[in-house]
């Protein structure tokens, strides 16, 4: 099949009848079926994928197909799709089935996108390698020996391993970017309240949020578009109006003034290959004629510490709802209601999920409280306001997305601290609520992809995407 | 601060978690290991500073407290582990 890479292209040879839409999502379905090996789905919706694009086509013809007609599209495990599996890459969830909706997939089915099936990824979004999931590890698809990424290693695969035009992620703390990384795709963690949660199984509330993995910015800009607003089921979604994406990365380019951190280069640990490249993207900006200066950020020891402290807390208590009674795994050896909640948990959680409740409940139990909790809460605050600051004074920042490659499968598993040091450059969005895209402009001598990730003001997503698009992408 | 195998215990009753010896044992030392890695914290003065609790600069928006988008009874079923056509089934509570 032709590989495309972005929407307008489909769009435009369905317009011409160079293709139809039934044969677009059957060239996707073989494509699906020929890379079985690398675990990237869990389910694969291609019976309903088959009517809808007969259905979709038939509007197409008619005039009256929304914006998304033509985009094939993968989403996470996380995501709720009404009367679809979801499991969260859980045994505890295996055979359950969403009595509805996320709200930004309701969105992308209005503008007639389709579902082509549900992605693999680390249980509960935890993990940075995607090899925390109950149904097995995904192969990165650039190499099978190496990790896609996590946690949303699954949808990025897809679209590296061109099963879909384009996938839903979820990000808590690197989770879109890393892993698009990895694979040489575009990652997108939109500002926090940008789309709405309604329908993304939980995992650090303050934290968590939906984005897409595509192969070009102009589709990121899209699907973003169409998802993001304001939602009455999520109080924590802005009511700020959606800017128009797609319009604005097609207005003449602007010189933009752009900050990067010298602490963040000069981190031990950082990849010689990346940096060199991050160096000459610095250059290159520079040439065109755009502001670029260093500034300081002496916090970058701080960000990981203050996610893991966060995000566990959070996560023991979002994930208290999971007790063998009413939905979910219930293990068939409890014999009173203490060991069906004990026993459901202990056999249904894998270790990486027990081992954050474990931590998450000790920050938030007496006594340590506030020598933890409310630590992480405090130097949080000073993480946003210092991001606030340096972003007062540039439009953007500019970071590495990962301090190296992919790595082996198997390679990094025994050692947690070593994984959650994946994230070091990706927390600090998170952790203050702004947006950042991976943008894959690298390719090491190891054969492998890498990005390079930009950071914007909150809400600023239209001139993200603006100044993402005028970088050459490899994707 | 470290954690002996009594808080481990403690924890993981608090968690409704249950681990065998062997498992106690490694969740310790990676708890452990976690809190030395989170202690970092205590290097940065935070004195005065306010604990950050909301995301978002705008003020809470509340809805109506009006009853609507309930699941049926039927919905509410579909996913229990154990059930009849009315209820959720659980192991007896009350002893006899």
């Amino acid at each position: 099949m032709k590989k495309y890479s972005k929407l307008t292209d489909i769009q435009n040879d369905l317009k011409n009848k160079t293709i139809t839409l039934p044969q677009l999502v059957e060239d996707y379905l073989k494509n699906i079926d020929q890379t079985k090996d690398f675990n990237i789905f869990l389910e694969v919706f291609d019976e309903e994928a088959k009517s809808k694009a007969q259905e979709i086509q038939q509007k197409i013809e008619s005039g009256n197909a929304g914006k998304l007609a033509g985009m094939v599209i993968a989403i996470k495990d996380n995501i709720c799709y009404k009367n679809h599996k979801v499991s969260a890459s859980s045994k505890i969830l295996e055979n359950f089935e969403s009595l509805f909706s996320a709200t930004a997939v309701e969105r992308l089915l209005k503008e007639d996108a389709i579902i082509i099936g549900r992605t693999n990824c680390d249980e509960f979004a935890m993990g940075s390698s995607n090899e925390n999931s109950y149904f097995g590890a995904v192969k990165n698809p650039v190499n099978p020996e190496y990790v896609p990424g996590g946690s949303s290693g699954g949808s990025a695969a897809a679209v590296a391993a061109n099963t879909c035009l384009a996938a839903l992620g979820s990000d808590t703390g690197g989770s879109i970017r890393q892993p698009a990384s990895f694979c040489g795709v575009v990652g997108l963690k939109p500002t926090y309240g940008r789309i709405s949660r309604h329908g993304l199984i939980a995992y650090a509330s303050s934290f968590d949020q939906i984005g897409p993995l595509t192969q070009s910015v102009e589709d990121a800009a899209l699907i973003t578009q169409v998802i993001a607003g304001m939602d009455e089921y999520d109080t924590t979604c802005s009511s700020k109006p959606v800017d128009n994406y797609t319009e604005s990365i097609n207005k003449p380019e602007k010189k933009y003034k752009i900050t990067y951190f010298k602490s963040y280069i000069e981190k031990e640990g950082l990849d010689p290959e990346i940096k060199e490249h991050l160096l000459n993207t610095i250059e290159n900006l520079k040439a065109q004629g755009h502001i670029v200066e260093t500034s300081d950020f002496p916090y970058l020891d701080y960000v990981v510490p203050t996610y893991y402290v966060l995000t566990t807390a959070e996560a023991s208590s979002n994930l208290a709802r999971y007790d063998g009674i009413h939905f979910g795994y219930r293990s068939p050896n409890a014999h009173d209601l203490e060991s069906t909640y004990v026993l459901s948990r202990s056999e249904g959680f894998g270790d990486e999920v027990k081992r954050r409740i474990m931590l998450g409940t000790y920050v938030l139990s007496a006594g340590y409280y506030d020598a933890y909790y409310a630590k992480g809460q405090k130097v949080r605050r000073i993480l946003k306001q210092e991001t606030e600051r340096i972003l007062s004074e540039y439009d953007f920042i500019l970071l590495p997305t990962t301090p190296g490659t992919a790595f082996k499968i198997g390679e990094q598993i025994d050692d947690p601290i070593k994984m959650y040091l994946e994230d070091i450059f990706t927390v600090q969005a998170n952790l203050t609520g702004v947006p950042a895209i991976s943008l894959p402009t690298g390719k090491h001598s190891n054969g492998l992809p890498f990005g390079i990730q930009i950071m914007s003001k909150h809400f600023a997503e239209n001139e993200l995407f603006a100044f993402a698009n005028t970088f050459n992408i490899n994707a | 601060m470290s954690v002996d195998i009594k808080t481990v215990e403690r924890i993981a009753e608090l968690a409704k978690l249950q681990f065998n010896n062997e498992a106690k044992e490694k969740i310790q030392a990676d708890m452990n290991k976690m809190l030395d890695f989170v202690g970092k914290l205590n290097e940065l003065d935070t004195e005065g500073v306010e604990p950050l609790i909301y995301m978002l600069d705008e003020p809470q928006r509340l809805r109506k407290d009006e009853v609507n988008g309930q699941v049926t009874q039927q919905e509410a079923l579909k996913n229990a582990p154990d059930k009849d056509s009315d209820y959720i089934k659980v192991p007896k509570v009350i002893k006899q």
